[in-house]
């Protein structure tokens, strides 16, 4: 058996077909120049141009970044493990995803408004959306179902890159307010091929929308790796379009916290979007419904656990004295009554009405809908008939 | 005076300018409908008036159009959304089939799509391709959406206001080749309802079902079918999703014989499903099948053989006579 250097994280190819890929020598689109705040081994790297951002973050706040991204990843270990138990039909995992969906998070104001794809569970508890709430669609009792208004929080989208539109043109709305909040647009690296995605970027360029975008380039589109995608760095897109982009180490709490808090500030001083690239890793499947080990390597994962977002914080905290075993007993328990929350929450999910099928599908009514509900509700009654 | 002789392209521009002028969240998007007043001169004057942050010249992307509208109409916007030609809509299919029709329902009814996609559709008007198409049977198959498309300058006039306060996405079908056709417009009634179908001819014999471009035509065929002693009623639909089938219903019941006429394919459209649902309804009502009168299963063909594609008064009282002769 060969063993797979650090090269082993592309897919295995036929022999000869890289040829003239390889005459070429494009630049990586993995390759990483990454903004980054903390190392993997948990030590605090300078950077003249980012660390004012995060300058203001006190020790409370350092546990509450770090508080957040433990409980995100209990919530979504707790979802995956319902899916296995036959509670929920599907769960993408956020696993491996924690610092940039919470350093984003984070950085947003309450003003701020959030388009996400179908991952974004930590993004969604940073908004103070209920956990449970999230599942109610992998469980199928409706599409979404939460008011996205109530924390400025969008339904999730399933349709790759979709979302990014709706986004662009809330920042154009907000722009038009003359409002100071800001957009951010969540997406993959698979949906930055989507024409919407570079539609996107082509309006919010056009009419300077306070949107940011920002991508998690976790590796794998699916099956597919980034190369399948992109002959560049995602982040280097942004500057066909008019608009800077940045890479950050996604797995960097402090690194996305304050790219993303750059970004935001930006828009809102009126200088238009950001592509924010969030280079980090997608540790488990795409979906309870995938199978990772067709198409990639054992030690890939190894190599971003490496990385592990949490880890490294835990290690800043402790060697700073920032927190102590109290603070990490104390979590874990918190930790552990949110699974027995999210579990109890999902076992008593009922059902949807069978009436739900016809509505809220016009909010000023439709005839045929009348029609075929009225139907509906004769057939159902039928057989309460036949019981009687 | 509130009654105006004016053409359809000349209500629509009206519409559109009243709308603009009463609720300062209206806001007209597309391609070229700013200083050109879009290709067809629907917005002719709009922006001059009402500004570039009101009447919004986009990208030529259709998905991006109607896809920021949706982020505009989430943030209290009523966007009324331009696309220069009905061939030209299918970029922008994902986003109002996957997203504008779904996004009141995905959020159990706690936001709102006021959004008006403005099409101008149907063929004889000696265009290119992708320039002459009836693509409405799409829109009408999906849950979310509703389908108009008016046939007159008044309903022109009417229907745009309506489907703008609509607080459901409607795409708003407007037949080009009616542009330039002129009647009375009141600028004061009151509108009857946006999707009730309307008797535009009284008859005994026969009834003939159409929308848009093709009621003149049937108006025409009704005129000549008097003159060999027939008499047709014509029942303009003005309403694709829903279709008010009581008033089609009401028709047959009177005249027993239904022709539904429209200019796209036959093959699963419009007319398939009033045919179903009134033979259904009618079914001791009728004296004969519901016949329909349309477009082929083929691309639109190229301008010199598009009035052999188009139902035409021949065409039309060839099916008539088909029927009377059951």
């Amino acid at each position: 058996m060969t063993v797979e250097s650090t090269a082993a994280r592309k897919p295995r190819r036929s022999s000869g077909s890289s040829k003239r890929a390889g005459a070429r020598k494009p630049q990586s689109p993995t390759e990483p120049q990454l903004v980054q705040l903390l190392t993997p081994e948990g030590e605090r790297v300078e950077n003249p141009e980012y660390d004012e951002f995060v300058a203001d973050l006190t020790p409370e706040a350092l546990r509450g970044l770090y508080r957040d991204m433990v409980l995100t990843r209990r919530f979504d270990a707790e979802a995956t493990a319902l899916q296995r138990q036959g509670e929920l039909g599907l769960w993408a995992s956020l696993l491996g995803q924690e610092a940039a969906q919470i350093g984003s998070g984070r950085a947003l104001r309450d003003d701020d408004y959030v388009f996400p794809t179908y991952r974004e569970h930590g993004v969604a508890w940073c908004r103070g959306v209920d956990p449970t709430n999230l599942l109610g669609m992998f469980r199928g009792v409706n599409h979404g179902g939460w008011d996205p208004n109530s924390n400025n929080f969008h339904l999730y989208t399933i349709v790759i890159g979709s979302q990014t539109l709706h986004a662009t043109g809330y920042a154009m709305g907000v722009a038009k307010d003359g409002a100071d909040s800001a957009v951010i647009a969540y997406f993959g690296d698979g949906a930055s091929s989507q024409g919407d995605v570079n539609e996107a970027f082509t309006f919010s360029a056009v009419y300077n929308a306070p949107v940011v975008f920002f991508c998690q380039n976790n590796q794998w589109a699916i099956s597919e790796p980034t190369e399948k995608q992109t002959r560049v760095p995602l982040y280097q897109r942004a500057q066909g379009f008019g608009f800077p982009g940045v890479r950050v180490d996604g797995n960097d709490v402090l690194a996305c916290l304050a790219v993303t808090r750059s970004a935001l500030e930006r828009a809102r001083r009126g200088e238009g979007p950001t592509l924010v690239e969030a280079f980090t890793y997608r540790m488990g499947a795409h979906t309870t419904s995938d199978d990772p080990t067709r198409y990639r390597h054992d030690d890939e994962r190894a190599a971003w656990e490496a990385k592990d977002p949490i880890l490294r914080l835990r290690t800043y905290l402790e060697k700073e004295g920032i927190a102590g075993e109290e603070f990490f007993a104390s979590l874990e328990e918190e930790s552990v009554a949110l699974g027995k929350r999210v579990r109890e929450a999902v076992r008593a999910m009922p059902d949807p009405d069978h009436m739900a099928i016809f509505e809220n599908i016009y909010a000023d009514g439709h005839a045929l809908v009348d029609e075929e509900r009225a139907q509906f509700a004769a057939y159902q009654a039928s057989f309460a008939d036949e019981e009687n | 005076m509130a009654v105006e002789k004016m053409s359809v392209a000349k209500a629509l521009n009206e519409s559109l300018r009243k709308a603009l002028d009463t609720d300062p969240k209206v806001l007209i998007m597309g391609e070229d409908v700013g200083k050109l007043g879009g290709v067809f001169r629907i917005t002719d004057g709009l922006q001059k008036d009402f500004g570039e942050e009101r009447v919004i010249d986009t990208p030529l992307a259709e998905s991006g159009i109607v896809g920021t509208a949706i982020g505009l109409a989430l943030r209290g916007y009523r966007p009324v959304v331009e696309i220069q030609f009905d061939g030209f809509v299918f970029p922008a299919y994902d986003q109002i089939v996957t997203q504008l029709a779904k996004m009141h329902a995905r959020a159990l009814g706690k936001i709102k799509m006021p959004v008006v996609v403005r099409i101008p559709y149907g063929g004889g008007i000696g265009a290119v391709e992708h320039h002459s198409e009836s693509p409405e049977a799409y829109f009408a198959h999906t849950a979310g959406l509703k389908v108009v498309s008016p046939s007159t300058p008044s309903d022109a006039y009417w229907m745009l206001q309506q489907a703008i306060q609509t607080d459901d996405p409607v795409i708003f079908f407007e037949p080009k080749r009616r542009y330039w056709d002129k009647g009375e417009v009141d600028t004061e009634a009151i509108p009857g309802p946006l999707h009730a179908a309307r008797v535009a001819r009284e008859g005994t014999d026969l009834t003939l079902a159409a929308y848009g471009p093709m009621v003149k035509v049937c108006l025409e065929a009704a005129a000549a079918a008097a003159e060999e002693g027939k008499s047709l009623e014509v029942v303009d639909l003005r309403s694709m999703s829903p279709i008010d089938f009581d008033t089609i219903q009401r028709s047959v019941e009177k005249t027993r014989r239904l022709v539904v006429v429209h200019e796209a394919p036959v093959f699963l459209g419009t007319g398939s499903e009033i045919a179903a649902r009134i033979t259904e309804r009618c079914f001791y009502h009728l004296e004969a099948p519901v016949l329909r009168v349309g477009g082929y299963h083929a691309p639109y063909p190229p301008a010199r053989l598009e009035e052999e594609y188009l139902p035409g008064l021949d065409r039309v009282l060839d099916a008539v006579d088909r029927s009377l002769a059951y």
